[in-house]
């Protein structure tokens, strides 16, 4: 196993509807975290690039995100860089920053990501998500994101006997589990018959299936690991990272019950760590919406294909279950500021590892995992972070 | 007529054709034309006529709409497998919500292209046979 670098900090914002403040004044929230968390650390003198995810500028009229952050967190002069992969790009902004430091080009980097969404109306957001999705033949003919999801958890049921209770259930867990998280968006409990009886956004996704639309950012710096230790006592590993892709548009993919790009870019992590689905004791899964979240549990090898409604059911993903998964809150309550999330998932992980995760602790957590999909999983990234001795 | 584009598809569709794209070098099939061979990497690739036959092997009923649908929820969204194996997303039309079943044979069908500017595709929809 190798060490592609260390996390010596890092920084979250409130996420929700942050009225009055731009994506640069949440990502600087973020920011002021990862920078007081380390005092050893000269963020003026020690950091040397910047990478962020957004995936679009329609929600501000603003692009050129790259300057604007690194102006906004006082980094003047350095060279920024924006990524964009959808709801994937913070996680594909870390794997950009981890290259940077294992060329031997920096030592020391800022990745990141912000997304401010709230302000807009729902048929706004619903259009500038869609965009993640192929124009010509899916948005054309009428495809939303929800309905993309949709169409895989109508398919999931036919072919698995999945159940609408069972992917209920994936939102009640995370529910539960952002009720912990003070920076979670909802911290609301809720039952299986809200759920259920939940306005049908795209049947059989009700509202309560879907993930929030809300404000947030998120940071971490990343270090090369023989300097890890001159900023901190716990860094936390990166010890893989990887990332797949499919066809842009679902039509194309061999099953509508699979995320190909999840298993790809997690059989790879797999074999990069030298570790099994069994070795992970802690795990942030991208559940836009529910049936996301059960097709993860399958596509990262947490329980065999088809059976991750029985998986969530058995009370397994629990914190305190077998694998704990998305103790923040998940996308679905903690909130997916989507250009934030990837990287949200890894600050989540850090917590668990350093034993600074409060209510939400998994006890004993030493290895974490992240997976991350850009739209409807075009785009997969997994890591694996290993608590740092 | 030999341009391989997705201009060329829709110019298809106006003639209420179904037109797929097929590579030369390994006989690889797309519903969605492409340039190059995603199977073989060839640049050999060729418009052959499709059916527009096939059947549904997931659906959906969108409440909250596209926005470019406003007026049309809830509608039904379908992936339909056609006879020559590959895929297509389009809205499911003439057919109750509660008649709705995966596996049901279903046909294309083509409508006028609305009066917009680009993209000013005309849309396919499916129907049962
Ligand atoms: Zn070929």
């Amino acid at each position: 196993m190798k060490v592609l670098a260390s996390i010596i900090s890092a920084g979250l914002s409130k996420f929700g509807k942050l009225d009055g403040l731009y994506a640069r004044e949440i990502f600087a929230e973020a920011a002021k975290e990862a920078f007081e968390n380390c005092p050893n650390l000269n963020p003026k003198k020690d950091i040397e690039a910047l990478f962020i995810g957004q995936m679009s500028e329609s929600y501000e009229h603003q692009g050129h995100a790259g300057p604007l952050m690194l102006n906004w967190v006082g980094l003047n002069g350095i060279p920024a860089f924006r990524v964009e992969s959808a709801c994937a790009s913070s996680s594909v902004a870390l794997r950009v920053g981890l290259m940077a430091i294992m060329s031997g080009l920096y030592n020391i980097v800022m990745v990141g990501g912000v997304e401010k969404m709230t302000h807009l109306p729902t048929s706004n957001n619903m259009e500038i998500l869609a965009s993640a999705s192929d124009f010509p033949f899916e948005q054309w003919h009428g495809a939303t994101f929800p309905s993309l999801f949709a169409l895989m958890a109508t398919a999931h049921m036919h072919e698995y006997g999945t159940t609408e209770e069972q992917m209920a259930l994936v939102a009640v867990k995370n529910h539960e589990n952002a009720f912990l998280n003070p920076k979670a968006h909802m911290q609301k409990k809720i039952t299986v018959q809200d759920v259920l009886s939940s306005k049908v956004v795209s049947w059989p996704l009700k509202l309560y299936d879907c993930s929030l639309i809300s404000d947030g950012a998120s940071c971490v710096i990343l270090a090369k690991h023989e300097l890890a230790k001159k900023f901190t006592d716990t860094p936390v590993n990166i010890i893989a990272s990887t990332q797949a892709q499919d066809s842009l548009s679902i039509l194309e993919r061999e099953s509508l019950t699979t995320l190909n790009a999840i298993k790809l870019a997690s059989r790879e992590a797999f074999k990069m760590a030298d570790l099994t689905p069994k070795d992970i004791d802690v795990a942030e899964v991208h559940d836009c919406f529910t049936i996301a979240e059960i097709i993860a549990y399958e596509d990262l090898g947490f329980c065999k294909k088809g059976f991750g409604g029985k998986l969530i059911e058995e009370g397994e993903t629990k914190i305190g279950g077998k694998i704990p998964v998305n103790t923040s809150g998940g996308l679905k309550a903690k909130g997916h500021p989507v250009g934030a999330t990837g990287v949200a998932q890894v600050y989540e992980i850090y917590l668990q590892l350093i034993g600074e995760a409060g209510k939400r602790q998994v006890n004993g957590a030493e290895i974490g995992l992240t997976c991350n999909i850009g739209g409807s999983g075009a785009t997969a990234t997994v890591n694996i972070l290993k608590r740092g001795d | 007529m030999n341009i391989i584009s997705i201009e060329q598809f829709y110019n298809f569709c106006s003639q209420k054709k179904l037109m797929g794209v097929k590579c030369e070098e390994c006989n690889a099939l797309y519903a969605i034309p492409k340039p190059l061979c995603i199977n073989c990497g060839s640049k050999k690739l060729f418009w052959i006529p499709f059916k527009g036959v096939g059947k549904l092997i997931s659906y959906t009923i969108v409440h909250i709409p596209h926005p470019r649908f406003q007026n049309e929820a809830p509608y039904i969204l379908g992936i339909i497998e056609l006879e020559e194996g590959v895929k297509l997303l389009a809205r499911i039309k003439e057919v109750k919500i509660e008649d709705i079943k995966i596996g049901m044979p279903l046909k294309i069908d083509f409508e006028k292209s609305e009066n917009e500017t680009w993209p000013n595709w005309p849309r396919y929809f499916f129907k049962p046979i």
